[in-house]
């Protein structure tokens, strides 16, 4: 660390920004006031769309097509002595482009999008050094090289002249912020950089964030909405609503003795490792409803014309799972271990060339889920549901709400006219939604409001089993964890038996009874949740747990 | 509401947060507004078009123009075919609506008369408006019969003069002293209706085509795909011209002119099969049609209630920009000779008349038929590109 750590490098004060629109301006922040010192991480926290985004972008002057309104941005050089104030400067200026890169670097969410896909990691890295440094490009091919070793790249070398598709989401995050610190900077600013990557990739990256912290000795600005990496790595933390600070502090009293009520209610809606079991366990009956035996499929790479197939990806490895009577079963693992190909399976859409998987229905006949027949078939499909991850996908925008809830009823067949009607507004009742709502078309709704219309979907039929993909991971943490209860509530009332495809394990210790954790097409462990939260067994089940943030700062283990 | 937390804690109920952003369980939001979200997606199309103001324009234009098409011979204050030797490349004439007598200001609407003078060395005839010569206008003159929406037989027409000999050319008239204004709408009936025929035809084969190969993908996408590749590498003109060459010169006017339109949308439906199989592909992947399966809808089913509506918009769009595609097309073709042939009046034809250089510099209102192209293709354009803008469900 340097001498400098612990010195005020920016000052915001009462910073204020609006989006000019026709009928009048629409405010994203006002009055943001923060510090941000040297060799320390200030966290931004807040569900979506409460500005802190626009806030880091303000402190760059890339607002367009927003303008700030009111404050001041004063950056501080330590070393000099100096200050700049950056809210007046014009936004493509000379001055304000010095700045930005040399003194201030930004890496965000997307490490795809913000990277370009037409040149190499190196010609990108070298531009940015070429930007600010005085050298000439041999030279900024070694910092380059340079560079990426420090972000712990192997054979920097090498990987410098690759292009982006050729790394993987972690590598192109660390090149980002390779290329961030190039010039040194004294602030980075960080949007969301993990929330796109695995939970074990996102650990690596946040270590390597805080180890560069402290060889650097600068201040970083880290935004996130998830309060388990906010006590990982702030050492403040600014809580954002609706375009305001709501509380600023110590990540300690933050979080163990938060000022706001909305701070209380981000940390009790956020989900860790250490989150109560839902304690509701212990209806499930040893009725099996779905089994699988050794279902193994492989997607062929695509058949080209005049070339040979290649060996393709293994999707689904022997893996044998069974759904039981009222449990909730939770699918873990990581993004290409199979758990949505495991989905789908079920759901008919896929084929595996090995293995079977095989439905108890109501009437307690055996029907073969891997049988094109069963598809056709309807019954099976009437009591195994479908809840989908995109809130936004997943229900016709040019359909109301009435016809969307109503669709599986009527062409079923089992319901239409003012008795159908009835039914939708009943149903739309049971998930927390007013019955007049049904007139209206999805786009008046809220991504929670629309994710409750698509469980009233898939209960519409009185189903038996409930499949949710990824259901609750597009929304916001309070938001989430009402649909979770929502889900437990209706599968005490309808006795139904979920299965739970998830990446965040904190969602799953709170809300699954058993879990099966997969990884590369196979199931590697299985077990209750807690137990596999608290105890697990198999290597990749411990080092992906031991990924997870916890939300406490007292018990760090990621950064140490 | 039956949805009561059960017996245990309320404090292990981690959704139960309240006066968040979101409703908690088991309550109804009693912020949802009911007076926004009730409109459909068409509501929706036209409010957002109705605020692109050109393409509003172009639609009052491209309505005046349908509506001339359509009552072509109410419009028409003289028979388009009616040869008048007399008044050969007369000049247009003014149309005055107040007239200024000694007795005063009165609306009548009017036009002045013609005197020819033959110029002694060259012998040619020019026409001279007179001044002098008023000829009044009466609206709703009765003067030559024709069959309205060709069943109705009537004589009415919109503007006439009071005395059915006197001249009155608004365009002009043209080399056999025809109005060139009532041969102007009359072809803009023949036009726009080969062009609408045409793509309604394309449109018809390129939804079957198209739609079968984006749904049902496999050989037959692969089959469709290359046949439209291979339609779409032939030079156009050339094509037409052997397909035109081809067509008996013994068929009757109304023959060729089917012909043509059927021509013209052998290889108009490409285009629009392309966009139908494109919006199948890319709904074939939305959760939305994957949940119309689940929730139990056949094939026909899912197609025609869940997939067309989102791309009939789309569909409305290409085909209004394919429209003027269609009527520049038959107009190259009868311009060069190929397509419609006279009595048949389109704007083509009309324009074949313009071919010749020097009867242009005498008489340029020989390509008033020109103007009208140009401004129903623009307004279509501009009507198609607002529509785009307003279909899409999400756009801000």
């Amino acid at each position: 660390m340097t001498a400098q750590t612990g010195k005020t490098v920016l000052e915001v004060r009462g910073l204020s920004v609006a989006f000019p629109g026709r009928k009048g301006e629409t405010t994203a922040i006002s009055n943001v006031s923060f510090d941000l010192k040297l060799g320390q991480t200030t966290c931004f926290v807040g569900e979506s769309g409460s500005g802190k985004s626009v806030t880091a972008r303000a402190v760059l002057n890339i607002v367009e097509p927003a303008v700030i309104k009111a404050g001041a941005i004063n950056l501080v050089d330590v070393e000099a002595g100096q200050r700049i104030e950056l809210s007046g400067l014009n936004p493509d200026g000379a001055e304000i482009r010095a700045v930005r890169g040399a003194r201030i670097a930004m890496i965000f969410q997307e490490p795809m999008s913000s990277l370009s896909p037409v040149h190499t990691i190196g010609e990108q890295i070298i531009e940015a050094i070429l930007l600010h440094q005085d050298v000439d490009t041999a030279t900024a091919r070694d910092r380059a090289i340079e560079a990426l070793r420090a972000v712990q790249i192997k054979n920097p070398e090498e990987a410098i002249d690759r292009y982006p598709f050729e790394y993987s989401g972690g590598m192109r995050q660390r090149a980002m912020i390779a290329m961030a610190l190039g010039c040194e900077p004294d602030i980075l600013i960080a949007d969301e950089p993990t929330t796109a990557l695995d939970v074990t990739t996102q650990a690596e990256i946040l270590r390597l964030l805080k180890g560069l912290q402290e060889s650097h000795g600068m201040a970083v600005m880290f935004i996130t909405h998830d309060m388990g990496v906010v006590a990982e790595i702030a050492d403040q933390v600014v809580v954002m609503l609706h375009g305001s600070v709501v509380e600023t502090g110590e990540v300690d009293q933050v979080f163990h003795a938060p000022a706001h009520a909305y701070t209380k209610k981000l940390l009790k809606a956020s989900m860790g490792l250490d989150e109560a079991a839902h304690g509701r366990a212990g209806v499930a009956s040893g009725e099996v409803l779905i089994e699988t035996h050794n279902l193994s499929l492989s997607f062929p790479s695509k058949k080209k014309l005049l070339r040979k197939p290649g060996s393709g990806v293994q999707a689904l490895d022997e893996v044998s799972v069974e759904l039981r009577r009222g449990e909730i079963l939770g699918i873990v693992g990581e993004s290409g271990s199979g758990k949505t190909t495991l989905a789908r399976v079920l759901m008919g859409r896929f084929r595996p060339q090995v293995g079977q998987a095989i439905y108890h229905t109501r009437d307690g006949v055996a029907k073969d889920l891997t049988d094109p027949a069963t598809f056709r078939d309807g019954q099976v499909y009437r009591e195994m549901r479908m809840i989908f991850q995109d809130p936004y996908g997943s229900l016709n925008p040019r359909m109301t709400v009435q016809q969307i809830i109503g669709e599986p009823l009527l062409v079923n067949g089992l319901l239409k006219g003012a008795a159908l009607r009835d039914r939708v507004g009943e149903l739309l009742e049971r998930v927390g939604l007013p019955a007049s709502a049904m007139e209206r078309y999805p786009h008046a709704f809220s991504g929670g409001q629309r994710q409750r219309i698509g469980i009233a979907r898939a209960i519409a039929l009185d189903p038996r089993v409930i499949i949710a993909d990824e259901a609750t991971s597009a929304l916001d943490g309070s938001i989430r964890a009402q649909i979770l209860d929502l889900l437990l509530d209706l599968r005490t009332e309808l006795d139904l038996s979920i299965l739970f495809i998830a990446h965040d394990i904190g969602v799953v210790r709170y809300f699954c009874d058993r879990v099966a954790v997969m990884h590369k097409g196979r199931v590697v462990e299985t077990g209750t949740a807690v137990q596999i939260c608290d105890a697990p067994q198999d290597p990749y089940t411990q080092r992906l747990i031991s990924a997870v943030p916890i939300p406490d700062p007292r018990k760090r283990h990621l950064v140490a | 509401m039956t949805l009561t937390t059960p017996a245990n804690s309320p404090d292990a109920r981690i959704g139960q947060v309240r006066d968040t952003p979101e409703v908690a369980v088991g309550e109804i939001d009693p912020r949802i507004d009911l007076t926004h979200g009730t409109e459909s997606q068409w509501q929706l199309i036209r409010r957002r078009f109705s605020k692109h103001r050109l393409a509003v324009v172009s639609l009052w234009i491209l309505s005046l123009f349908v509506f001339v098409a359509i009552f072509a011979g109410f419009v028409a204050p003289n028979d388009p075919g009616n040869v008048k030797a007399r008044y050969t490349y007369a000049p247009p004439q003014a149309l005055h609506f107040i007239d200024k007598t000694d007795e005063g200001w009165s609306f009548r609407p009017y036009v002045y008369g013609y005197t020819v003078e033959i110029e002694p060395e060259a012998l040619r005839r020019t026409f001279v408006i007179d001044e002098d010569k008023k000829i009044y206008l009466t609206f709703f003159k009765r003067s030559w019969e024709y069959k309205l929406f060709g069943l109705i037989p009537t004589d009415i027409h919109l503007i006439g003069p009071e005395r059915s000999r006197d001249p009155f050319y608004l365009f002009g008239a043209d080399r056999l002293g025809r109005d060139m204004f009532s041969r102007l709408v009359y072809g803009t009936q023949i036009s726009l209706s080969v062009g609408l025929v045409g793509v309604i035809m394309s449109l018809v084969l390129g939804v079957i085509i198209g739609g079968a190969a984006g749904y049902f993908g496999g050989w037959f996408d692969a089959v469709t795909q290359r046949a439209i590749e291979f339609l779409r590498s032939l030079p156009t003109i050339p094509l037409w011209m052997g397909l035109a060459a081809a067509m008996p010169s013994d068929w009757s006017p109304l023959q060729t002119y089917f012909a043509i339109t059927l021509i013209l949308s052998f290889l108009g439906w490409t285009e629009l099969a392309r966009v139908v199989r494109g919006r199948f592909l890319a709904l074939n992947g939305e959760d939305y049609v994957a949940a119309a399966r689940y929730d139990g809808c056949s094939h026909l089913r899912v197609i025609v209630r869940h997939m067309v509506p989102a791309f009939t918009s789309h569909i409305i769009t290409a085909a209004s920009l394919a429209v003027p595609a269609m009527i520049l097309a038959e107009t190259a073709l009868s311009f060069l000779g190929l397509g419609l042939q006279a009595p048949v009046i389109s704007w083509g034809v009309l324009l074949q008349e313009a071919q010749n250089i020097r009867t242009l510099a005498t008489a340029p209102w020989l390509l008033l038929p020109g103007a009208a192209i140009v401004i129903a293709v623009l307004a279509m354009n501009f009507i198609g590109d607002g529509l785009r803008d307003a279909a899409d469900p999400y756009a801000k």
